[in-house]
């Protein structure tokens, strides 16, 4: 029976359906792989087999009794970033390394009533702050198209696991690119949904304003299947959006005759490498010829976004990991003389370089006499980010363009050289500074690493961006392409 | 004196909400420790605040009770710095964007004379838990109950002059936000609590002092103590050459003083920014006529309407409004009984003397203001002396029933008879030819002995004033 089993949701769902084979036995098929081949990808920071095996029986029971929704004994990776009662959730972090949150966060609930079986946490990077899955405490997972190369950050653990088949589906949450960048450099779809789309209530919080989890999977349909379950409004988050519910995978099939994508001339400049360049041609002719129509527009405050992106995003940040404080969770130093001491060392002992560097980024720009010229500024280029997006969405339904300005880069070249690391995101982060819903789908290779295209859309658009997708994918074998590690 | 004091309050006031600001625990006060505080309280990882909107309408009607402007859009923004009782690591609280703008408040000066305080801002934040250091020995304990309790704080400008001054406009406030139920005022549980900021200039010139500010005032009396004594330090500092340091003080009530607790130079800084796990606070036209027509008549109007329209004095209206529901029961008392005179009279005298010995709340009086009414009458219509209108309040307050039964089952009427009356002047005047002589040798004191006798006789029934006037006529008639 193992290795039989259909790849995606809407196959997974129907074998359950028909009988033909049992919640339980798909999910022993995942918990043998992951123990097999995790070794050497370092996916997972966590694993459940017996909580993931109790769950699959009580799915294959409900399923019995006639209580069975799609999703119902599917199994699934969570990013470690999601508060799960009764497990740890560590960030990836030596601070949070035996935490155990009392309460679930709303995705987990969600997935969980859908019947959902947790597989284990992700690996990703200290507190969701890197682009590489470098700064990991627990340490790099790696590239399953190439072992020797990152799987791209924050949520590398969930795309690095779905790309190697180590589970069909998995959650990840994108600050400032921590969805689509690591979908791209591994050949994965993922969405980053609209801000307030997801609840972000029990997801460790890094930057409060970009913030928003969303589904990794091997295709668009499958992305929808999962928001069609993570979506809603949630009381407990204020941020929430108060919508109806929507199916996010109706539209899927539509025609896409007439549809306007958008060019960006700031993303197609001579700074993006070429192959990539024509990679994303290739890509976009093919949804050219389904009836789509492309126009040149201009984002122009897009060089503004990298800066804007780290002032705000590590000002909030420096905020939000005040209460990692040792005083009452998460680590805390061996025998503190005075109070400052425990905050000191349990800090300086806790948290990893690349979080330090941004608390002080943030802790600085938010600082008297700087707060003007940093972080008041840096809301002010926000604003102009968010008009080009509007004005852009007058004369368009989609921008186009690359996720990512490199596919994957080989481990450790880049973790001594943070700005470097930061401009991986030059094409992502943008699109959370204006709250807008994108993703990034497979769309070609160079030298055996994927390449992704990223589809940005108005708000509340992701049923569009997901029909797009769907239909590039009809088309297109990219994401059907399994990487050598789970060939 | 060269010296002028300039004085302003930041009075913290614990809103009379349920729940808390940020979360569903209770703000009951008292519970073991750390037995109210949910995990938004605790600031674990991934947790949300949510505003309760019982605290935003409380701020309203403050502000629309101060006149204030009310701000159509508003801001929670974080203040960070690094405290064991402070979880998250921030408070959040309003800064730039308070949701309650300029607004004044009168208060009445000593000398009788009137003034306006302006208050700059109010706005809405969360408390912070508290550090037990007694608990456990060498050891700091946490208790974080009281985080996230909500607060209104309130900024005055500098402008009172005296700490008499000080300590009016607080009460004022501290008697208008008990009357509004915007809080239940309780300062030994912490619910109503002040910081003053003190500087001192040289009469005439309109140049500020550095000024210094005292903590954590929780009683009328501190405050008065803390300022006086601030005044004083500074006058000393100044005259004799020295320069006062922008600092913040704590004030001792043991030793009647105040002791230095941090200079300017280790101030915080708290990187204010807007919390953006909360969206900004969004108050419309609609929302202020609607608040506005649920506003009460205020303290200030009832007692304006009291001395006009009942021709009370100040301290007898300043009295019935110190609780919404005192005056309420007195302006019941004054519709069903008309006389506002004798109702005033009653509720500042006996009914407050009442619910004193019980030691009650007010809202507990056992005889409602439609049964006194009903006594009151009676002594108007002189059914009953006021005397024994009294023994009526007692009966009816412990044992129930109402005016007429009682002065009815008792044989509590007046005598108003005069024959009856007369009866009763002559056997006491037959029975005392000491007095009588005493009398009238000139001796007019003993005329109330007579009046004594002859109540006691009657078990206190006799009219009073009939007894006066038939018992002068008796004794000056047998001259």
């Amino acid at each position: 029976m193992a290795n039989e089993f259909p790849l995606t949701l809407a196959g997974l769902s129907a074998g359950l359906q028909k009988r033909e084979f049992s919640s339980a036995e798909l999910t022993s098929h995942y918990l043998d792989k992951i123990a097999a081949r995790d070794g050497q990808l370092n996916s997972f920071i966590s694993v459940f087999p017996e909580h993931a095996s109790t769950m699959a029986l009580a799915a294959d029971q409900a399923r019995a009794a006639g209580r069975a929704g799609p999703l119902m004994g599917i199994p699934y990776a969570n990013k470690d970033i999601f508060c799960t009662e009764g497990f740890r959730t560590t960030c990836a972090s030596k601070m949070l390394d035996t935490f155990v949150a009392p309460y679930n966060a709303t995705v987990v609930e969600k997935l969980h009533a859908a019947g959902m079986v947790m597989l284990g946490k992700t690996n990703m990077d200290e507190f969701a702050m890197g682009s590489s899955n470098e700064t990991s405490y627990y340490g790099p997972t790696r590239n399953p198209w190439n072992l020797g190369y990152v799987p791209g950050g924050s949520s590398g653990g969930s795309a690095a696991a779905v790309a190697a088949r180590l589970t069909p589906v998995a959650t990840g949450t994108d600050t400032g690119g921590s969805i689509r960048l690591p979908s791209a450099f591994c050949g994965i779809s993922g969405i980053k949904p609209t801000y307030g789309r997801v609840s972000r209530y029990g997801m460790i919080a890094f930057a409060s304003s970009l913030d928003q989890g969303g589904p990794m999977a091997l295709n668009a349909e499958d992305l929808g299947l999962m928001l069609n379950v993570m979506s809603g409004f949630d009381h407990r988050d204020s941020t929430s959006a108060e919508r109806t519910d929507e199916d996010f995978c109706a539209a899927l099939n539509f025609d896409l005759t007439g549809l306007k994508i958008g060019l960006p001339t700031e993303f197609f400049d001579e700074s993006l490498n070429s192959t990539i360049g024509s990679c994303l041609t290739e890509a976009l002719d093919c949804l050219r010829r389904q009836g789509a129509e492309c126009r040149e527009i201009s984002l122009p405050s897009t060089r503004y976004a990298i800066p804007a992106y780290y002032i705000i995003s590590s000002a909030e940040c420096s905020s939000n990991l005040s209460r990692f404080d040792g005083v009452r969770f998460g680590h805390r130093c061996d025998a503190p003389r005075d109070l400052m001491d425990l905050y000191v060392r349990s800090r300086a002992e806790g948290f990893g370089a690349e979080v330090k560097r941004r608390i002080l980024v943030g802790t600085y720009a938010l600082s008297t006499g700087y707060y003007d010229a940093y972080y008041a500024k840096a809301q002010k280029l926000r604003r102009l980010i968010k008009n080009d997006f509007q004005r852009a969405f007058e004369e368009v339904d989609v921008i186009a363009g690359p996720t990512a300005p490199s596919t994957a880069f080989p481990l450790g070249q880049r973790v001594e050289d943070p700005i470097q690391m930061y401009l991986s995101d030059v094409y992502t982060t943008a699109v959370n500074l204006a709250g807008l819903p994108a993703l990034s789908v497979p769309a070609g290779s160079v030298q055996g690493l994927p390449v992704g295209l990223q589809l940005i859309g108005n708000y509340f658009r992701e049923a569009r961006l997901l029909n797009i997708a769907h239909r590039f994918q009809h088309e297109t074998d990219w994401h059907l392409r399994v990487p050598p590690f789970a060939a | 004196m060269t010296w002028e004091p300039v004085i302003g309050l930041e009075i913290h006031v614990q809103l009379a909400t349920s729940s808390k600001i940020f979360s569903g625990a209770p703000t009951t006060y008292g519970a073991p420790p750390n037995t109210q505080a949910c995990a938004v309280d605790l600031g674990l990882p991934g947790v949300l605040p949510v505003v309760n909107g019982r605290a935003i309408e409380l701020a309203i009607l403050f502000g629309l009770a101060i006149e204030a402007e009310i701000a159509p859009y508003s801001v929670f923004a974080r203040k960070n710095y690094f405290y064991p009782d402070l979880p998250k690591g921030y408070q959040i609280s309003q800064y730039e964007m308070p949701i309650v703008g300029l607004g004044r408040f009168e208060i009445r000066l000593a000398n009788g004379q009137r003034k306006f305080i302006r208050v700059r801002r109010a706005h809405l934040e969360e408390d912070a838990g508290k550090s037990v250091h007694d608990a456990y020995p060498g050891l700091s304990g946490i208790d974080l109950n009281r985080t996230g309790t909500p607060l209104l704080e309130v900024v005055s400008e500098p402008d009172l002059a005296s700490a008499a001054e000080a300590v009016t406009f607080m009460r004022g406030m501290h008697a208008l936000v008990k009357f509004l139920g915007v809080s239940d005022g309780n300062m030994q549980e912490g619910s109503f609590r002040c910081d003053a900021n003190v500087s001192i200039r040289r009469r005439g010139t309109n140049i500020l002092g550095t000024r210094t500010e005292i903590k954590n005032l929780n009683s009328f009396r501190f405050v008065e103590r803390a300022i006086n004594y601030e005044i004083e330090r500074q006058t000393e500092v100044l005259e004799t050459g020295g320069k006062i340091t922008q600092e913040t003080r704590l004030y001792d009530p043991d030793k009647d003083e105040t002791r230095p607790m941090r200079s300017k130079e280790d101030a915080h800084d708290y990187r204010y920014f807007p919390d953006p796990d909360l969206l900004p606070i969004v108050i419309t036209e609609a929302d202020l006529v609607a608040a506005r027509a649920a506003l009460p008549e205020l303290p200030a109007q009832k007692i304006a309407r009291y001395l006009t329209e009942y021709a009370l004095n100040q301290d007898d209206a300043e009295a019935l409004i110190s609780e919404r529901g005192i005056a309420a029961y007195f302006e019941t008392l004054v519709m069903e009984s008309g006389d506002p005179r004798l109702a005033a009279n009653w509720v500042t005298g006996e009914v407050f003397a009442a619910v004193n010995r019980a030691r009650i709340e007010f809202s507990r009086v056992p005889v409602s203001a439609r049964e006194l009414a009903k006594l009151l009458v009676r002594i108007g219509d002189n059914t009953v002396s006021r005397s024994i209108a009294k023994q009526v309040f007692e009966a009816m307050w412990s044992e129930g029933g109402t005016a007429d039964q009682i002065i009815a089952d008792r044989g509590l009427k007046q005598v108003t008879d005069d024959g009856e009356i007369s009866a009763l002047i002559n056997s006491v005047i037959a029975e005392s030819p000491e007095q009588v002589a005493q009398f009238r040798a000139g001796k007019e004191k003993v005329f109330s002995y007579f009046v004594g006798q002859i109540m006691k006789k009657s078990k206190g029934k006799a009219s009073p004033q009939q007894v006066n006037t038939l018992l002068l006529e008796k004794l000056n008639e047998q001259t």
